[in-house]
């Protein structure tokens, strides 16, 4: 055999395989130009356009650092993990789930692409070698139990605070290895955790850490014996009991009927049986500036009245008890991430709450705009501001759009309490007052339009610059009408009165029988 | 005829001999020590608020504050790395040392604060607190790590394959504890201490690019020749900028 012959059947040996590889990297980038570089850029760095308004970042593909691995901390992801995140996307990030949008080929591509942004994935000591997780062992009240203990005995609370809340005390000082701000993550929404939200993610997570943030492995703790295998376990069962599942958006607040007087502090026993409605918020991106990186998620609503006045309690999670001056350096790289304006001068401002109705309560599907109102057709809101050391105030008013706020004298009452990265506030007010063209007059039966706004200070929110919802309803009880009590009563005398004359009748009747 | 076996043998082991020892390890005698001498204003290092972490705080008689800049008594700069960037002959290998260097965590800060290892050399993390510590090391070379050390006694020992100066590490529950760590594939470096001077030892006879690292005022070169013995004198002087 000739070697010219055996060159060319070595080149139709060896060439489509390498042919094919430079195909799927054509269509990998293809793909990624067209659908990936507006977020994590033409060259990978997570620096597209659309970057800047995001909190977190998108991911700078260049150190090949992936927070959500089946690797030690820092090994490369392996393939399987890079399409996990690609096919389901990223909770609580701007990352969507692709996998019903491109298909399996292009998605294999684009992983393929993404790899070579990074040296470390073309170097061949660099080998991802998944770690073996092994199963969970039985959980149950026990388990949660030791988990709660290793979570307080290893410092878990230090960032992620006490109930789990991400208020740790070392929270204001996180950020990622590009400098951007970073929070200890609310373990009690598990909905928004990035890796999966089962006792199996959490486990995962912490045996891998969470490459480019604070979050580190507890691998080498295990080989130090510093914990077992199951008691880490028992700390992931634990964070994951933390966490209900995600709830359900419902429209329409119901206000119950309550005899006697309404409950007037957040931390009243009566609210434990009250319907908690949960409403979620998003950065307020209309108007500017605009907000992308709210710190406040959503918000449950609980609510009763007696027929006089009403009690609406909005409980919230919130890394911070504003103002606080821990949090400063945090605002200054939450404001240069998001604006690239080292000029926008950086404060302490207060936590704050909004309760927003229509000032009448509209017959049809009208409603203002729910952005605050405008000028023409203005807005009746509540709201709610925290002070240092004090216990804050609420104060109702009139809105026209964001920029005004009227406040009157006094028309609501609040009391507040934040306990471990929560905030409760408790607003009441009578259901009829004596400015009926300015403050909403409550009735029963009626939905009435109702919408949240909420700010965190220690997160840089403050006027505009901030969280908001969508109109919802809010619905009060009729009061039981008499009828209803009384029904019944009459109900049972007469069926006792008739059984009685059918006995009567029955017993005269046997008696005549008797006689003939 | 066994003699002439017992040759090739012995031939045998000795080319492998050679072969084991190369590329081979140059070893010299020539050293090049120094003054880092620091002039200008002394910057005041901010104190550190350690109230949070009770364990650390009471570690300390007087409080603690950033290392950023340590200015000797004598006016010398400490914490400068000093190594040699360029200029050892081609083909030369250095073992790593089969000692770790101990980076321990006491007092919620990083003992040492600057120091150097070879490539593959074990750097022994030690927590000597009675808490939590994570440990994160944030290189461009190597791949970084992150490791927890819930509680006092732990050890964990990690190394680097690639050079890289510097390598800062970080304690993210304790934002203020930071420290660097250089790593190189000799092991001509050293760190200014307390009295402000370097000297790096075993050098061959040759024409070298000495480099002055330091955390805030960056790097320095000087070029420096040494003979096959003896000792060359070098100082760097470092200013606020």
């Amino acid at each position: 055999m000739s070697s010219r012959l055996l060159a060319g059947a070595l080149v139709l040996l060896v060439a489509p395989p390498a042919l094919a590889a430079q195909d799927a990297n054509d269509r990998g980038k293809t793909v990624y130009v067209k659908w990936c570089s507006q977020c994590h850029g033409e060259d990978g760095a997570g620096d597209g356009p659309a970057a800047h308004s995001m909190l977190p970042r998108p991911r700078d593909f260049t150190a090949a650092l992936y927070q959500v691995r089946s690797t030690p901390s820092g090994q490369l992801p392996t393939d399987d993990d890079i399409m996990h995140a690609i096919d389901e996307g990223l909770p609580g990030t701007a990352m969507p789930g692709w996998k019903d949008r491109l298909s399996a080929s292009d998605r294999r591509a684009v992983m393929g692409y993404l790899k070579t942004f990074s040296a470390f994935f073309a170097d061949s000591t660099q080998r991802p070698q998944p770690i073996a997780f092994g199963s969970a062992p039985g959980g149950g009240a026990d388990a949660i139990r030791t988990g709660k203990q290793f979570y307080d005995s290893i410092g878990c609370f230090k960032c992620h605070g006490a109930a789990g809340r991400g208020d740790g005390k070392s929270a204001p000082t996180l950020k990622d290895d590009n400098g951007f701000p970073m929070f200890a993550a609310d373990l009690s929404m598990g909905w928004q955790f990035n890796g999966g939200s089962s006792a199996n993610d959490i486990y995962h997570r912490l045996r891998t850490g969470l490459d480019g943030t604070p979050m580190p492995s507890f691998s080498d703790a295990l080989d130090a014996k510093m914990l077992t295998d199951q008691e880490l376990w028992h700390l992931a069962q634990y964070v994951a009991s933390l966490s209900p599942a995600k709830p359900e958006v419902r429209d329409v607040i119901r206000a119950g009927r309550h005899e006697g007087a309404l409950p007037a502090t957040p931390e009243d026993s009566a609210w434990k049986s009250v319907e908690s409605y949960f409403f979620p918020l998003a950065g307020q991106i209309i108007r500017k500036p605009r907000w992308f990186a709210p710190a406040v998620t959503g918000v449950w609503v609980q609510a009763l009245h007696n027929g006089d006045t009403i009690a609406v309690r909005v409980t919230w999670h919130d890394r911070s008890q504003s103002p606080d001056t821990a949090w400063l350096a945090h605002v200054a790289r939450v404001y240069r991430s998001l604006t690239q304006d080292d000029t926008i001068p950086v404060g302490t401002w207060p936590d704050q709450i909004a309760v927003q109705f229509p000032r009448r309560i509209p017959d049809g599907m009208e409603r203002p705009y729910f952005l605050m109102g405008s000028a023409q057709e203005p807005v009746y809101q509540w709201r709610w501001t925290s002070a240092r050391g004090g216990p804050g105030t609420a104060v109702a008013g009139t809105a026209r759009g964001i920029e005004r706020f009227d406040a009157m004298n006094g028309g609501v009452a609040g009391q507040a309490r934040y306990d471990s990265g929560e905030w409760s506030v408790v607003f009441k007010r009578a259901l009829a007052t004596a400015d009926s063209s300015n403050e909403l007059q409550f009735r029963t039966g009626r939905a009435i339009p109702v919408a949240f706004f909420a700010w965190d200070g220690s997160n840089g929110e403050h006027d505009g610059r901030m969280a908001v919802s969508a109109w919802y309803f809010l619905a009060l009880d009729e009061p039981t009408p008499l009828r209803v009590y009384i029904s019944p009563v009459i109900a049972a005398a007469l069926t006792l009165a008739l059984g009685m004359l059918w006995i009567r009748r029955a017993q005269r009747g046997a008696g005549s029988s008797r006689r003939t | 005829m066994r003699r002439l076996v017992l040759a090739i043998g012995l031939g045998a082991a000795l080319v492998g001999l050679v072969a084991a020892r190369s590329p081979r390890e140059v070893q010299g005698g020539a050293t090049v020590t120094g003054k880092i001498k620091f002039t200008g204003a002394k910057p005041v290092n901010p104190k550190i608020d350690m109230s949070e972490e009770a364990a650390c705080a009471k570690k300390y008689t007087t409080a603690p504050t950033a290392e950023t800049v340590v200015v000797n008594a004598n006016g010398t700069l400490a914490n400068v790395f000093v190594y040699v960037k360029s200029g050892l002959p081609a083909g030369g290998s250095y073992p790593a040392p089969a000692t770790p260097v101990v980076l321990d965590q006491d007092g919620c800060r990083y003992h040492p604060h600057v120091f150097g290892v070879q490539v593959g050399q074990n750097i022994e993390i030690r927590n000597s607190d009675p808490l939590l510590h994570n440990i994160k090391a944030k290189p461009k070379a190597n791949r970084p790590f992150n490791i927890s050390q819930p509680s006092a006694g732990m050890k964990t020992p990690r190394a680097f394959p690639a050079a890289e100066v510097m390598v800062p590490l970080e304690c993210n529950v304790h934002g203020w504890m930071n420290a660097f760590v250089g790593v190189l594939p000799h092991p001509f470096f050293s760190v200014s201490g307390t009295d402000g001077t370097f000297t790096i030892k075993g050098l061959p006879a040759g024409t070298y690019t000495i480099e002055a690292w330091h955390e805030k005022y960056g790097t320095q070169t000087a070029t420096v020749t040494v003979p096959a013995t003896g000792s060359k004198t070098q100082d760097f002087t470092f200013a606020p900028k």
